[in-house]
C-alpha cells in the first residue's frame, strides 16, 4: 500500500515538474503561434542560475536556513528575463517570415545557450543538495519519503492553480487568449499586440525556469538536461494538446504516471514507452487529446 | 525571391567544372586533404536528402541524424553478425535500414502538424540513439562499433595491406572515387526528382499545403514518401561514411548532429538546388579548422545560425545567386 | 438535372449557426450567384461542399452520389473544384507551374518522380493554352508571388479551372480588385465557364457584377437562404433590399 502511494508521490511530482515546462511551452504557443526549440535551455537556466545562486550563499554551510527556500525561484526570475530580452531581439523580427525561421533562431539560441551556460558554469554538474535534505523525510508506512518532494508537488500544484487564476480570471488573462484566439482582431480592438507577445514569452519563460528552480535540489544542474526536458514537455504536449493549459496538465499526470511505471517495470526503455504512448495519441488524435490546432 | 529563376545553361557548365575540379583532386593535393574531402561529399549526400524535406517540402527535421546512424550501424551489424566486407552490401544494407526506420518516423511524424514536426522528429532519432546508447551488448554502446575497410565492386578492389598508408592511399584513391562516383548519381537523382512532377507537388506542398490538398494532391501521402527519400539519401550517406571513418558511435544518432546538418543545409541556402552541398563541404572545412580552436563549437554554430537566419537567410549559394543576378542587371541602367 | 443537391445542410461553430438547415440546389451547366452579408453563411456553405470543414449534419448530393463524408481528394476527383477569397496559390512556383501543377494532379501524374516535368510538352502546352484563355500568358515564366493581385486572382481561378472540373465555386472573383479590372476579369471566368460547360457558383459581393453576370442569385442570411431568383426577382425582393444592401459600395 505505501509503495503505491510512494510510487503516486513521485508521478505527481514529476508531473509538477513538467507541467511547468511544458505548460509554458504550451501557452507561448497558445498566444504566440510560436514554437521555441530553446525551451528547454531555459529550463536548464533556470535550475543553473538558482543552484548557483544558492550555493554562493550556502558557501561552505552544512545547513540550510529556511530564507534560502525563498531564494530558490531566483532562476524563474532568470529565465523571465533572459525570456524578456529575447523576444524582441529574436523572434519579433521572425513573425512575418516562414515558420522554418523561427524554429531556425531558436535552434541557434538552444545551441548558444547550452554552451552558454557550460562557459558560465563549467562543465560539472552543480547540486544543492543540502536544500534537498534540509527538508528532512516523512515516514510513509515502512519507507521514508523525503518532505522536498512534497513540497514540489505542493509547488506544482499551486503553479496550476495560479496560472489558471491568472488566465481566466484577470484582465490581463482576457487579453492574452483574445490575442490568442485572434491577433488581428485583438490589435484592431486596441490590444499592443508586442506588449502581449513578450509577456506571454516572459510568463512561459518564467514557468520553465521555476520547473528548473524546484527540481534542482534533487536532481541537481547537469550540462543537456535542457534538450532532454524540451524532448519530455513536447511529449506531455503532444498527449495533451497543443495551445492547452488543461492539456498540459493531464499530460504531465499521464506522462508522470507512464514514467514512474516505466522506471519501476521497463528502466532500459522508460524512453522508447513513454515515446509509444506519445505515438499512440498521434496516431488517434493528432491535435492531442485537448488540443485546438 | 528572384522574379525569374536562374536559366539552366549557367549551372550546368558550373557544374562540369566542378565535377572536373573533382575528378582531378587526388593528383592535386596531399592524401588526407582527399578524405577531408570525402567526409565533406558524404554531408553533401546526407544534405540534398535532408533538404528535400526541407527547401522543397517545408517540413524542418531536427532529427535526421537518425537515418544517417542507421545507414551505419547497417554497415557495422553486417560486418559483426554477417561477417561480409563488401561495401555493395553495405550500400544496400544501408539504404533498406534507412528506408525502413524512415518510414516509420515518417508515418507518425507527417500527419502532425507542421510546426511541431521539428521536435518530434528530434525525440524520435533521441529515442533511437538512447536505444543504441543502452543496448550495448548489440551496438558497442559509446565505444561503438569498429568496421574494417571494405573490399568494392564485388571485391575488385580493394586494399593491398592492411597497412596504414595502404589504408590511407585506398581511401585517398579507389574510395574516394567510389564517393565522387555516389555524389554525382545522387545528385543527378535528386535534380531529376525535385524537377519531376512529384517534386513540383512537394513544392506546392510546401508553399501552400491548403491549395495543393484541394489541386488533388494527398499532402501527407506526398510528405511521407519525401520523407523516406530524404531518409534513404542521409542513410546512404551514412553507409558511405562509416569506411571513412573506421568506426560508428551513438554520437552519430544524437541530436548535436543533426543540428549540424540543419546548419549547413541553412548554411548554403536551403532555397536552393546546389546550396546544401555546397553548404556541407564548406561546413566540413570549418569544422575541422575550429575544433582544434575552441570548445565552444555549438555556441559558434549557434551564433552564426542566428545571424544567418537574421542577415542572410538565403545562405552562402542563395546570395551569391542574388549578387550574380544584381551585377548581370546593372548594365542595363 | 441536378448536379448537386443539399439536404438540411448545417454547421455550427459554437452557438452560431453558420449555416442552417440549408436545401440548396444547382442545375447542371447554370452560372449562379451566391450573395448575402458577411457571416451569411456563404462560404461556409461552399467549405462544406468542397470539403475544407465537415458538416455537422446534413447530407450533400453531387450527380446524385452522397458526397457528405467523401475526402477532398475524393471531390476534386468527382469533379468539383473551387478558388479562394484570399488568394491561395503556390508563391514560389510560375505561373505557369502553378497550372501545370494542377494539370498533373488531374492526370495523375504527380506519382512520376523519375521524369522531368518540363519533359511532358502535353502538360505544359495546355498549361499554355489555359494562360492564355485567361490572359495571363505573358506572365508564365514570373514567379506567382510577382504577379499584380488581379492577375493572382485571374491566377487563382486558373488552377481550379485547370482541374477541369464539372462544378466550379468561385470565392469572391473580384475582391481586392480595382471596379475597372472586375468586368475584365469576369469576362473572362464566364467565357471560360460557358465554353468549358463548367456549372459555377460564384460568391459576390459586387452587386453589379452579380447583376450583370449571373442569371440565377442565391441570397443567405444567417445561415439560411433568403431568396432564390432571378435578378430581377432579387432586385425586387423586400426581405433582400432590406438586409443586403448595406452592403453596397457605391454612391
Amino acid at each position: 500500500m505505501d509503495t503505491l502511494l510512494i510510487h503516486i508521490l513521485n508521478s505527481l511530482l514529476y508531473a509538477s515538474v513538467l507541467f511547468l515546462i511544458a505548460g509554458g511551452l504550451s501557452l507561448i504557443y497558445g498566444v504566440m503561434r510560436i514554437v521555441n526549440m530553446a525551451h528547454g535551455n531555459l529550463y536548464a537556466f533556470g535550475a543553473y542560475t538558482s543552484a548557483w545562486a544558492v550555493g554562493r550563499v550556502l558557501g561552505n554551510a552544512p545547513s540550510a536556513s529556511p530564507a534560502l527556500y525563498a531564494l530558490l525561484p531566483v532562476g524563474a526570475v532568470a529565465a523571465a528575463g533572459l525570456g524578456a530580452l529575447l523576444e524582441p531581439t529574436l523572434l519579433r523580427p521572425l513573425y512575418k517570415r516562414a515558420e522554418e525561421y523561427q524554429l531556425l533562431i531558436t535552434f541557434g539560441l538552444l545551441l548558444i545557450l547550452e554552451d552558454l551556460m557550460r562557459l558560465i558554469w563549467g562543465p560539472y554538474p552543480l547540486s544543492v543538495s543540502a536544500l534537498y535534505e534540509g527538508l528532512g523525510s516523512l515516514s510513509i508506512g515502512e519507507s521514508i519519503y523525503p518532505t522536498y518532494n512534497l513540497a514540489v508537488i505542493v509547488v506544482g500544484g499551486a503553479a496550476a492553480a495560479g496560472l489558471w487564476a491568472f488566465v481566466y480570471r484577470t484582465q490581463f488573462g482576457v487579453v492574452l487568449r483574445a490575442t490568442s484566439q485572434n491577433m488581428r482582431m485583438a490589435s484592431a480592438l486596441g490590444v499592443n499586440v508586442n506588449r502581449v507577445y513578450v509577456q506571454a514569452f516572459t510568463l512561459g519563460c518564467f514557468m520553465a525556469g521555476l520547473g528548473g528552480a524546484i527540481v534542482v535540489p534533487q536532481q541537481g544542474a547537469v550540462l543537456g538536461m535542457g534538450p532532454d526536458a524540451l524532448i519530455l514537455a513536447f511529449v506531455v504536449v503532444v498527449i495533451g494538446g497543443l495551445g492547452s493549459l488543461e492539456g498540459a496538465l493531464i499530460g504531465a499526470l499521464m506522462v508522470g504516471v507512464v514514467r514512474e511505471l516505466g522506471i519501476t517495470f521497463f528502466p532500459e526503455i522508460e524512453l522508447a514507452v513513454l515515446y509509444l504512448m506519445a505515438a499512440i495519441v498521434l496516431l488517434i488524435r493528432p491535435a492531442g487529446l485537448l488540443g485546438r490546432a | 525571391m528572384n522574379a525569374f529563376p536562374a536559366p539552366p545553361r549557367r549551372v550546368t557548365i558550373t557544374a562540369l567544372l566542378a565535377l572536373l575540379a573533382l575528378l582531378l583532386v587526388p593528383f592535386a593535393v596531399p592524401p588526407y586533404q582527399t578524405v577531408l574531402l570525402s567526409y565533406g561529399l558524404v554531408f553533401a549526400i546526407a544534405a540534398l536528402g535532408f533538404n528535400l524535406l526541407l527547401g522543397y517540402t517545408g517540413l524542418l527535421s531536427f532529427g535526421h541524424s537518425a537515418y544517417f546512424g542507421v545507414g551505419a550501424y547497417a554497415v557495422a551489424f553486417i560486418v559483426k553478425y554477417l561477417k561480409i566486407e563488401s561495401m555493395e552490401v553495405f550500400i544496400v544494407g544501408g539504404i533498406l535500414a534507412s528506408a525502413l526506420v524512415a518510414a516509420l518516423f515518417g508515418f507518425l511524424c507527417v500527419r502532425y502538424i507542421r510546426i511541431f514536426f521539428g521536435i518530434l522528429t528530434l525525440a524520435l532519432s533521441q529515442v533511437l540513439w538512447s536505444l543504441t546508447y543502452k543496448f550495448f551488448w548489440y551496438t558497442g554502446g559509446s565505444d561503438g562499433l569498429r568496421v574494417p575497410t571494405p573490399h568494392l565492386l564485388g571485391g575488385a578492389i580493394r586494399m593491398a595491406t592492411g597497412a596504414a598508408e595502404d589504408k590511407l592511399g585506398f581511401l585517398s584513391h579507389s574510395y574516394y572515387y567510389y564517393v565522387l562516383a555516389f555524389f554525382v548519381i545522387c545528385v543527378a537523382v535528386m535534380w531529376v526528382i525535385v524537377h519531376s512532377p512529384f517534386g513540383k507537388a512537394l513544392q506546392a506542398i510546401r508553399d501552400n499545403e491548403t491549395r495543393a490538398e484541394f489541386v488533388g494532391v494527398q499532402v501527407w501521402r506526398y510528405r511521407w514518401v519525401a520523407f523516406v527519400i530524404s531518409g534513404v539519401f542521409t542513410g546512404l550517406a551514412g553507409a558511405l561514411w562509416v569506411p571513412l571513418n573506421g568506426l560508428t558511435t551513438p554520437d552519430i544518432m544524437h541530436w548535436t548532429f543533426s543540428g549540424e546538418m540543419v546548419f549547413f543545409t541553412v548554411l548554403g541556402g536551403f532555397q536552393t538546388f546546389f546550396g546544401p552541398v555546397i553548404g556541407a563541404i564548406v561546413f566540413n572545412y570549418l569544422k575541422t579548422f575550429a575544433v582544434g580552436y575552441t570548445v565552444y563549437w555549438q555556441m559558434f554554430l549557434g551564433v552564426v545560425l542566428v545571424v544567418l537566419v537574421l542577415v542572410l537567410p538565403s545562405g552562402i549559394v542563395g546570395t551569391a545567386n542574388r549578387l550574380a543576378l544584381r551585377l548581370r542587371r546593372a548594365p542595363a541602367t | 438535372m441536378s448536379i448537386l443537391e443539399t439536404d438540411k445542410l448545417t454547421k455550427y461553430f459554437g452557438e452560431t449557426h453558420a449555416v442552417d438547415h440549408v436545401d440548396f440546389t444547382v442545375t447542371e451547366g447554370e452560372v449562379l450567384a451566391l450573395i448575402g452579408s458577411n457571416g451569411a453563411g456563404k462560404t461556409t456553405l461552399v467549405n462544406l461542399i468542397s470539403g475544407l470543414v465537415p458538416p455537422d449534419s446534413g447530407t450533400i448530393l453531387f450527380q446524385g452520389a452522397d458526397i457528405t463524408a467523401a475526402s477532398i481528394h475524393k471531390k476534386i476527383g468527382l469533379g468539383i473544384a473551387r478558388s479562394f477569397q484570399l488568394v491561395n496559390l503556390f508563391d514560389q512556383l510560375t505561373t505557369l507551374d502553378n497550372v501545370a501543377l494542377a494539370l498533373f494532379s488531374r492526370d495523375g501524374k504527380t506519382r512520376k518522380l523519375l521524369t522531368l516535368s518540363d519533359a511532358d510538352t502535353a502538360v505544359r502546352d495546355e498549361a499554355v493554352g489555359i494562360l492564355q484563355q485567361f490572359g495571363l500568358d505573358a506572365r508564365a515564366r514570373m514567379v506567382a508571388g510577382g504577379l499584380s493581385q488581379g492577375e493572382r486572382k485571374l491566377l487563382d481561378v486558373a488552377v481550379a479551372y485547370a482541374l477541369r472540373p464539372k462544378l466550379l465555386f468561385l470565392d469572391e472573383p473580384t475582391s481586392g480588385v480595382s471596379t475597372r479590372e472586375k468586368a475584365p476579369i469576369m469576362d473572362i471566368i464566364t467565357s471560360v465557364v460557358r465554353s468549358g460547360k463548367i456549372t459555377a457558383v460564384i460568391i459576390e459581393h459586387d452587386m453589379d457584377v452579380v447583376f450583370t453576370y449571373c442569371p440565377r442569385i442565391v441570397a443567405m442570411h444567417q445561415g439560411a437562404i433568403l431568396a432564390d431568383g432571378t435578378p430581377e426577382q432579387i432586385r425586387n425582393n423586400e426581405q433582400v433590399t432590406a438586409n443586403l444592401l448595406g452592403t453596397q459600395t457605391h454612391p
